[in-house]
């Protein structure tokens, strides 16, 4: 068999994972390796008046301690940010140094101020114990609404009031306005999309090995993006060379945004190695990564949408605060601002939209990407306001959509569809997802049933969501125009071996997405050769040329078509040497199921003889080279668009305000679909995810800016008897621009399911009257105070 | 001080120094290299270090290597016989049970000792098993599913006997 696309093809990276041999970065020893222990700091925003280390540095094992002030004074930079947003006036958006160690001040609950290096773990921790720092706590301020205010605690001197930017998308406020005076009904929401923690179950880890005979350095790291690692450490942050910086991203336990971000441990730890000329390991506990991995969401926002008597959409407006923590973060300016207010058109054909966001510093960890970054804060907010409105209008939630969607076009007869917040979707048919979603749930039926539980006093509610979202982020030019420091490509090498075999190299890189299979079956099924005989390699700067990492469910759309270009250029040259060697013209062949044939004969030579030849060349075509290896950048023409219809069926305990989450269809559309068994992975895990944040998750800053759930046992993470078994399938609109047709899937669960949970519950409270709205998570405690008002 | 500890650990008898306390997760991991023991957070809550101790599914983290002297140790890397895939390995890649890989470990060795006590598990019954191990990519799913199809393979020969 070698027809692989589409196919729900086992996982061939799952061997080593089932036997207890993945291979994460703690897992690695390397021979004379050293321990890393970090002192943090306890307080959210306080000065260090003095650090003495005197006598952790006697301590059994302790090799070295170096503080913020050894830091400040090798003359190293801090950790750049990639994204630049600026004021509306023009100003330059405020950026703040972030030094790999604190000298002067913390800014958060967690800020690194020095670090303890030992023989083992456990030397390196007893000796942190031993260091004295004489703190001078200052007044914090953890939200971002708060941080703006005059006379607020300032993060950063250079930054007043806390405003790291501010910026504005869409039509003119004074067209929004003026459509908004003439409509009908206005839907106002203020709410909070709560600040999350991505809780990859791998913790983060670094390794730095400097090795002084060869001048080379190895970074060891969890990482969804080895390569831009090595760049920001060699161009921004170190000055070491970069031919000489090997990155290597091993098995990485799930990453969810939060390790696609350059943290300062990284370079702590090839700074440190350098100078100890032995490799440093930290690996960070549970404890740690809740004070310290990027957190995500994190808006206070006022949405407002106007209607017409018919219930049309009028306008939009929304105003965003977005919380940025106390540095910037890889892509944090990207989030709330390019990510979340372009999408804002949703599905709908709203004429007028506006949308403002002030980006924000706080004494709190930074806030970056985090599955789905931006789109799930746009998603909320518009899904919300479009239940609320039909239970403010008396009118049904899912023909209020119906009426508003876009209508069906493909990109290729019918144009993109030109949003008023810069994006031109690509393709789309919205109403089909949405009717889907209501055949599965039994809709007229459920409605007959949820009026029967009413009457016995039972609560059950239905809510919706539908959204869209931009993957695969891109093109190049147009991100650097909005601001990206980094261009939005991917490379795809394709190295086939003499014997046949094929060698790929991604620069995408998989932490649980199957990559292994997904992108080996496009290449078998492109070459028409056995799935086995195709190895794909990522995760290695040494071995892969360059690349831009997994995020954004940009790696089959971006990275399988980098892929693509080279399959393209491999199967062209192969047709040169089966021409050659079959006597016969280049127009004349055919190539199907791995062989060039003679159209229309029995001649033909197969895919595993012309690689041979192509190594072996004694009988072989004037003016080719030898070899068979082509490398591609990609560099795709649009973002890509999936979609979907997202409805959860809830029941809510009267009596404690527990709610059961009973049903949840989802029905998406990600284009093409190379491997439906991962997709619906895919789709599944990110459905819990979203609905973690409907019910149960969210980081707990007090006042003076301590996080006060940052540990399992009291950030809720959803369990296995959480959640339902889900109901889902898809539609199929292939994306026009990109060869494979894909969309993109990693993100797509997890920007439907949080508002579809949140309109259920509130729907489930419909008998109590229409209520002020309920703040995520929906703990029993709200929902049942929530009734009670 | 160094305690000498004595265990059978995937059928193979050890004898190792250890600090008094060392946990049992780090011994597995740093003394006998067995990594396929994750440690997923530092409270006894994820799991990820799950493994059977004398046939109970036992979070290795809270247990100090000295606790578990003269004890039958079993990681996932004893879980394989002769090469063959135990069937919760095998239903874990034949159901998609798995992505990153990072709690897999410890949720089949959990799944195990779920298995030995209710052969025959409803989907809630398998759920409510998994409640102290956590999982971030699967949304539990095909978890669920990948239980029930080595529930469904362990029974068969089973049936076949009795039959």
């Amino acid at each position: 068999m070698t027809n692989y696309i589409g196919k729900a093809v086992k996982r061939v990276e799952d061997k080593r994972f089932l036997t207890g041999k993945g291979r994460y970065t703690d897992d690695i020893v390397l021979p004379g390796m050293l321990y890393a222990y970090i002192v943090r700091s306890p307080y959210a925003h306080a000065k260090i008046n003095n650090i003495d280390t005197s006598r952790a540095e006697k301590m059994d094992g302790v090799v070295k301690i170096y503080t913020g002030k050894d830091i400040a004074e090798s003359g190293i930079n801090g950790i750049p940010t990639g994204w630049q947003v600026n004021f509306k006036n023009g100003d330059t958006m405020k950026e703040p140094p972030h030094p790999l160690l604190v000298a002067d001040k913390a800014r958060y609950m967690g800020d690194g101020v020095a670090v303890v290096i030992a023989e083992s773990r456990e030397e390196a921790r007893d000796a942190a114990d031993e260091i004295d720092i004489d703190w001078e706590e200052l007044p914090a301020v953890a939200s971002a609404k708060k941080a703006t205010e005059d006379g607020a605690p300032l993060v950063h001197d250079e930054a007043p009031n806390n405003k790291c930017f501010d910026w504005e998308l869409g039509n003119p406020k004074e067209e929004v306005d003026k459509a908004m005076k003439q409509a009908h009904h206005i839907t106002t929401l203020e709410f909070t999309n709560q600040r999350v923690v991505p809780n990859a179950m791998e913790t983060r880890a670094a390794i730095g090995q400097y090795e002084e005979a060869t001048g080379k350095y190895t970074l060891y790291t969890t990482s969804q993006n080895p390569h831009l690692t090595r760049l920001l450490l060699c161009a921004f942050v170190l000055g070491i060379p970069e031919h000489r910086v090997r990155v290597v991203a091993p098995d990485v336990g799930g990453g969810f945004g939060s390790k696609i971000f350059h943290y300062a441990e990284e370079a702590l730890m090839i700074w440190c190695s350098e100078r100890l000329k032995r490799p440093v390991k930290w690996t960070s506990d549970r404890s740690e990564a809740f004070m310290t991995d990027a957190h995500g969401r994190d808006h206070i926002s006022k949405a407002e949408m106007g209607f017409d008597k018919e219930g049309n959409v009028l306008a939009l407006r929304v105003k965003t605060h977005a919380n940025l923590g106390a540095y910037l973060s890889t892509f944090a300016p990207c989030v709330p601002t390019w990510l979340h207010g372009t999408l804002l058109q949703g599905l709908y054909v709203t004429p007028k939209i506006n949308v403002d966001v002030t980006g924000v510093f706080t004494n709190t960890v930074m806030v970056d990407a985090y599955r789905g970054a931006g789109r799930p804060e746009a998603t909320y907010l518009l899904e919300r306001l479009m239940d609320t409105a039909a239970l403010e209008m008396d009118m049904d939630p899912a023909e209020l959509r119906l009426k508003n969607f876009i209508p069906p076009f493909d990109g290729v007869e019918q144009p993109g569809y030109q949003t008023q917040v810069a994006l031109q979707y690509d393709s789309g048919n919205y109403h089909a997802v949405l009717k889907r979603a209501l055949e599965m749930v039994g809709y007229e039926k459920f409605r007959k049933e949820q009026a029967e539980a009413r009457k016995e006093g039972k609560l059950l509610g239905i809510g919706f969501s539908t959204y869209i979202e931009a993957c695969g982020i891109a093109p190049s030019a147009v991100v650097g125009a909005l601001g990206a420091r980094a261009g939005l490509y991917e490379v795809g090498q394709v190295r086939v071996q003499p014997t046949g075999k094929v060698s790929v190299f991604t620069g995408a890189h998989s932490h649980g997405q199957g990559h292994e299979t997904t992108f080996a079956q496009v290449v078998a099924d492109r070459l028409g050769i056995p799935l086995d005989d195709v190895e794909i390699i990522h995760g290695d700067s040494d071995s892969v040329a360059f690349g831009m990492g997994t995020y954004g469910s940009r790696s089959l759309a971006v990275g399988g078509s980098a892929i693509v270009k080279s399959l393209d250029k491999i199967i062209e040259k192969g047709a040169k040497i089966a021409a050659h060697k079959l006597e016969a013209s280049e127009e004349d062949l055919e190539f199907a199921e791995g062989k060039w044939t003679v159209k229309g004969t029995d001649k033909s030579i197969a895919f595993g003889d012309v690689a041979l030849t192509a190594y072996v060349p004694h009988d072989y075509p004037e003016g080719v080279e030898p070899g068979m290896d082509f490398s591609s950048f990609y560099d795709p023409a649009n973002f890509t668009y999936p979609y979907g219809a997202h409805v959860a069926i809830v029941e809510v305990d009267k009596d404690t305000g527990h709610t059961k989450l009973k049903r949840f269809i989802a029905v998406d559309d990600v284009g093409n679909v190379i491997n439906p068994m991962i997709v619906d992975g895919q789709i599944h895990g990110g459905l819990a995810q979203g609905i973690g944040q409907a019910l149960f998750e969210g980081a707990m800053y007090d006042e003076d800016g301590q996080l006060i759930n940052g540990s399992y046992m009291d950030y809720t993470m959803p369990r296995a008897d959480d959640l339902p078994s889900f109901e889902i399938d898809r539609t199929v609109t292939p994306c026009p621009h990109n060869p494979l047709g894909v969309k993109g899937a990693g993100e797509a669960g997890c920007i439907g399911s949080t508002p579809a949970v949140v309109n259920a519950v509130m729907d489930a409270l419909r008998p109590f009257g229409i209520k002020k709205d309920l703040e995520m998570p929906l703990t029993p405690e709200r929902v049942w105070r929530h009734m009670q008002s | 001080m160094p305690t000498k500890i004595t265990m059978t650990v995937n059928g193979q008898s050890v004898t190792k120094e250890v600090e008094a306390r060392t946990l049992l997760v780090h011994f597995l991991r740093d003394n006998l290299q067995l990594t396929g023991t994750h440690v997923g957070c530092d409270t006894s809550n994820c799991g990820a270090c799950t493994i059977l101790v004398d046939g109970n599914a036992v979070k290795s983290c809270t247990m100090l290597a000295v606790q578990a002297d003269g004890s039958e140790v079993t990681t996932i890397e004893g879980l394989s016989q002769n090469g063959e895939m135990h069937p919760l390995q095998e239903g874990f890649r034949e159901e998609h049970g798995l992505q990153c890989g990072f709690c897999t470990p410890g949720m089949i060795m959990a799944a195990v000792a779920l298995l030995d006590r209710n052969p025959n598990p409803s989907e809630q019954e398998i759920r409510e098993g998994l409640e102290g191990n956590f999982c971030r990519c699967t949304g539990y799913h095909n978890i669920v599913r990948s239980i029930q199809y080595a529930a469904k393979k362990i029974n068969e020969p089973k049936k076949a006997v009795a039959s």
